[in-house]
């Protein structure tokens, strides 16, 4: 960056981009079914007018501002508007519900929330009782609200339209703020995934923000004007990372899909030059290509087919020969570059995948297709990355090693130990969980069990969830489920050790296994039917046996049963980032659990089941239970390809 | 800068809530043997969800068919009331009372299948497109900026009924939930003074009904359009509409709230049977 302007707190990068490139688009968002931009001048015009306007509402320096609500650009314009006055944000997942909004509200001590919509303010209004601290409610998105009465409720534009009049009363008091804000405060704070307990909100500083940004461009470099389409929640450390500190500190160009439901289509049309999703997005791209794949023709197949076996190959060979070069050249163009246009993933420098194991089988076909995916790990205490693979050097089994300024350590209880200026300033409110989380001398406890691999680090697991064999090799869950979850029938699947050895409970993919029983001329009605069919536990009965035969012998899973229903964070089962909240399974599903383990046929459950308008009903389901096929039946049976869910 | 208020009003009425804004006075119509409606009447106020419920065969199609000028009664007046005073529709040919800001759906869906999302419902908006051939052939000047303009008023009731994702997609390929909900919009993007739905929820699931339900009264409460609705679940009926008329052998049997009409006990007697006592 240049100039003289300092730049070491996201407003002052902020008003140095609007200054050094000013009409250079810094945000868009589709409206009016054309990409409506945001230049960094107007961007920042908005940033400070909000500044003022949330001044007047009485956000002071180290206040937190929470935001609820979808990817728009007024959560970035919050966001850097409390950072102006020297208070942070907190995300709040715009699917959260009750008990997990009033949690993260009342810790804060929130006074300020920005809502998107009439179905956010609605929540809020819910639980205002209950929040003494909270003052106003901030919409933008006002349709549907003009009859509300509250009186603490506030258009967005109107506190911006206020702020501007304040501004021009008094125009230097705002830089004047900008200019006391020092790198060490606190600008954003995210929730923890808190798959063990209630989130706790990590506080992140400029500083560690920014350090992450250098560090990480120092292997993987962003520049200027780099296309970003910003489409998962902003209250992800994972979003914050790339979307807020890279984007502000390089300048990226940020997008934000129209609506849910054209986010494929939005990511298609932006193609963007960096991504980071969770596993789920990268699965889900590659069951989307397996339906599509099944459902064409067999030219179109055998074409795909070829062009995917060479791609495989140049991505696996260090050397790759003449033949294989113009092999490639020619696959390139008949069928790998369109899969990847079809994804979006056309002009993608780099892809990152965090947050939770990605199986060395997605991985593969992401390389084959030629798609640079790295694997990231890291924490929201260290900012969201720590550890990443490096170009050209991707093991699928590994993370990687540490992107640099970053120093890393296994403990002697095989805790990974991990040390940076990017490890957070400590838990709000809850000094006793910062201790046991960071050392006195900088040390994160990061709670994972690892091993380093040729020096090369590899994650096994949540420490409280690896399990000890006799033989005192170690092993964790997420390795078996992992290994089960390669079948891209299967969306989640959580495993146990009993006495009867591994045991699963295994949840099928509607989409995919919904595609398979209509080419089987299977009928079926809802999930919990299609999950009842004796078919789809054959189907899945060989899919966990070739799962079985990649894993050793005392940690194969003896006995399944297929849930009724998917895992659903409204159910606490799974978090909003959708990590498996082992121990909520552990007690709910018990009587399940137990029957897999006990060995018998079927199991009886009670289930109350909420309906999205809140009703419940009661009813009682009968799951099956099998057992996978032997490993000599696999013997004859074909494998299928990684590209495809059929055999041929 | 682009805000995210709606800019195009989607209701053409001018008539202050709760005013009346459609009167069907005495309406016989018979086709030969067959009386369909008795002298039929009912006023329809402003801003109000107003549902026709009945039996098969009881006239509430002919009835909505009459005001949209595909049937003409033999007996009988329907006015519209506007902002230059009230107009009787009987006698007006169809396209005339749609200029007149009637827009209607249909119980089977009456779109073009092959055109896309879009592409249907910018055909809502013909009747107010006008140009010269060759201007329009170049897509030039006038042309392309009338083009624009109302593109923006569809955009905004594709935002409205949360169709972004089909936009692009041809209607044939559309699940029947979506395809009830394009008709809906097509007859939206007309800006009506009035909009009469025929079932806009006949054939669906509860899942879909729902949704559909609150996009009617989005339709109603955000853009501030009356509606007139035929529809036979009465739970739906209940829970959205603010009137309720009720019609049998071609005879009004009932008409007031909701509540109402669900005690009366010719409508019990009638229609709803016994279920509906207890």
């Amino acid at each position: 960056m240049t100039g003289d302007m300092a730049t070491d707190t996201f407003p002052r990068l902020l008003l140095a981009h609007a200054e050094r490139q000013p009409d250079a688009v810094a945000l868009q968002e589709k409206r009016y079914g054309i990409w409506q931009p945001l230049t960094w001048t107007q961007y920042a015009q908005r940033v400070r007018d909000l500044a003022y306007g949330l001044a007047d509402l009485g956000v002071r320096r180290g206040d937190v501002v929470a935001v609820l609500g979808d990817n728009r650009p007024e959560w970035l314009i919050t966001e850097l508007a409390a950072q102006c006055l020297g208070a942070a944000v907190v995300g709040v997942y715009p699917t959260s519900i009750g008990e997990e909004i009033r949690h993260i509200l009342s810790l804060a001590a929130v006074r300020v929330v920005v809502a998107e919509d009439q179905e956010q303010v609605d929540k809020l209004i819910r639980l205002k009782d209950e929040l003494p601290e909270l003052a106003t409610i901030i919409y933008y998105d006002p349709r549907g609200l003009s009859s509300y009465r509250e009186p603490y409720l506030v258009k967005f534009t109107d506190i911006e339209a206020a702020g501007a009049r304040a501004a021009q009363e008094r125009p230097d008091w705002l830089d004047g703020e900008i200019a006391q804000g020092m790198p060490d405060d606190t600008a954003v704070i995210c929730t923890t995934s808190g798959t063990t307990a209630r989130p706790k909100l990590a506080e992140l500083s400029h500083a560690n923000l920014l350090a992450m940004a250098e560090h990480l461009t120092e292997i993987d470099p962003v520049r200027p004007g780099y296309r970003y389409v910003s489409f998962l929640p902003l209250a992800w450390i994972g979003e914050q990372m790339l979307a807020v500190a890279c984007g502000l500190r390089y300048g990226m160009t940020l997008s934000f899909p129209e609506e849910a439901g054209t986010q494929r289509s939005d990511l298609r049309e932006i193609g963007p030059d960096v991504m980071f999703s969770p596993p789920r997005i990268w699965e889900s791209m590659l069951s989307e290509v397996q339906v599509r794949i099944d459902e064409a023709g067999w030219l179109k197949r055998a074409v795909f087919g070829w062009a995917y076996n060479v791609g495989d190959r140049v991505a696996a060979a260090t050397q790759v020969g003449i033949w294989l070069r113009m092999a490639y050249a020619v696959a390139n163009v008949v069928g790998l570059r369109p899969v990847r246009d079809q994804l979006g993933l056309a002009r993608v420098r780099r892809c990152y995948t965090g947050g939770a194991p990605l199986s060395p089988d997605v991985f593969r076909f992401f390389h084959a297709i030629g798609v640079n995916l790295k694997q990231i790990y890291g924490q929201t205490e260290i900012c969201g990355i720590a550890v990443t693979h490096r170009d050209g050097a991707v093991r699928f089994h590994t993370v990687g090693t540490p992107i640099p300024g970053t120093e890393l350590r296994i403990a002697d209880d095989g805790e990974i130990l991990l040390r940076s200026a990017s490890v957070f300033r400590g838990y709000l409110r809850d000094p006793a969980a910062t201790a046991k989380a960071k050392t006195p001398d900088g040390w994160l406890h990061t709670g994972d069990a690892g091993y380093l691999d040729e020096g090369e680090l590899v994650v096994i697991d949540r420490q409280a969830d690896v399990l000890s064999l006799p033989d005192g090799s170690r092993f964790s869950s997420a390795f078996i489920e992992n290994k089960l979850k390669f079948s891209p029938y299967v969306q989640e699947a959580v495993s146990f050790h009993g006495e009867a050895g591994i045991t699963a409970i295994v949840c099928i993919d509607p989409a995919v296994v919904g595609a398979w029983a209509e080419r089987a001329r299977i009928g079926y009605t809802t999930y919990t039917d299609l999950a009842a069919k004796p078919e789809v536990f054959e189907l899945i009965a060989e899919e966990i046996a070739r799962a079985n035969a990649d894993l050793p012998e005392p940690i194969r899973v003896r006995r399944f049963t297929l849930l009724h229903k998917q895992l659903d964070p409204d159910d606490d089962e799974i978090t909003r980032t959708r990590k498996v909240r082992r121990g909520v399974i552990a007690e709910r599903y018990a009587d399940i659990i137990a029957a897999l383990d006990k060995g018998a046929s079927s199991v009886d459950i009670e289930t109350t089941i909420t309906y999205q308008d809140g009703t419940r009903a009661e009813r009682t389901i009968t799951l099956a239970i099998r057992e996978p096929l032997a490993q000599d039946a696999l013997a004859g049976r074909r494998r299928r390809p990684v590209w495809s869910g059929r055999i041929t | 800068m682009i805000t995210r208020e709606y800019r195009f009003p989607l209701n053409s009425s001018t008539r202050a809530p709760g005013e009346p804004l459609l009167e069907v006075t005495d309406v016989w119509l018979r086709f030969g043997g067959v009386q369909a409606l008795t002298g039929v009447s009912l006023r329809v106020n402003q801003g109000e969800i107003h549902a026709v419920i009945g039996p098969n065969g009881a006239g509430k199609s002919s009835l909505l068919n009459c005001v949209s000028g595909l049937y003409r009664p033999q007996r009988g007046s329907i006015t519209l009331h506007r902002s230059d005073g009230p107009v009787e529709l009987v006698g007006r040919a169809p396209h005339r009372i749609a200029r007149l800001g009637v827009a209607r759906s249909f119980q089977n869906i009456e779109l073009f299948r092959h055109l896309t999302v879009l592409e249907n419902l910018m055909l809502g908006r013909h009747h107010r497109m006008s140009t010269a051939l060759l201007p329009a052939l170049l897509w030039y000047g006038p042309a392309r900026r009338q083009e624009i303009a109302h593109r923006e008023l569809v955009e905004e009731v594709i935002d409205l009924l949360e169709l972004q994702g089909v936009r692009h997609k041809p209607v044939g390929s559309l699940a029947y939930g979506y395809a009830k909900r394009v008709e809906l919009g097509r007859a939206l993007c007309m800006q009506p003074a009035i909009l009469l739905l025929d079932e806009p929820m006949a054939g669906m699931n509860a899942e879909e009904k729902e949704d559909m339900a609150r996009y009617v009264l989005d339709v109603n409460e955000l853009a501030g359009v009356t509606v007139v609705l035929i529809e036979h679940d009465m739970d739906v009926v209940m829970d959205i509409s603010s009137r309720v008329t009720v019609l049998d052998f071609g005879r009004l049997i009932a008409s007031g709230p909701p509540d109402e009409v669900r005690r009366d006990p010719a409508v019990i007697d009638a229609y709803l049977g016994e279920a509906a006592t207890t």
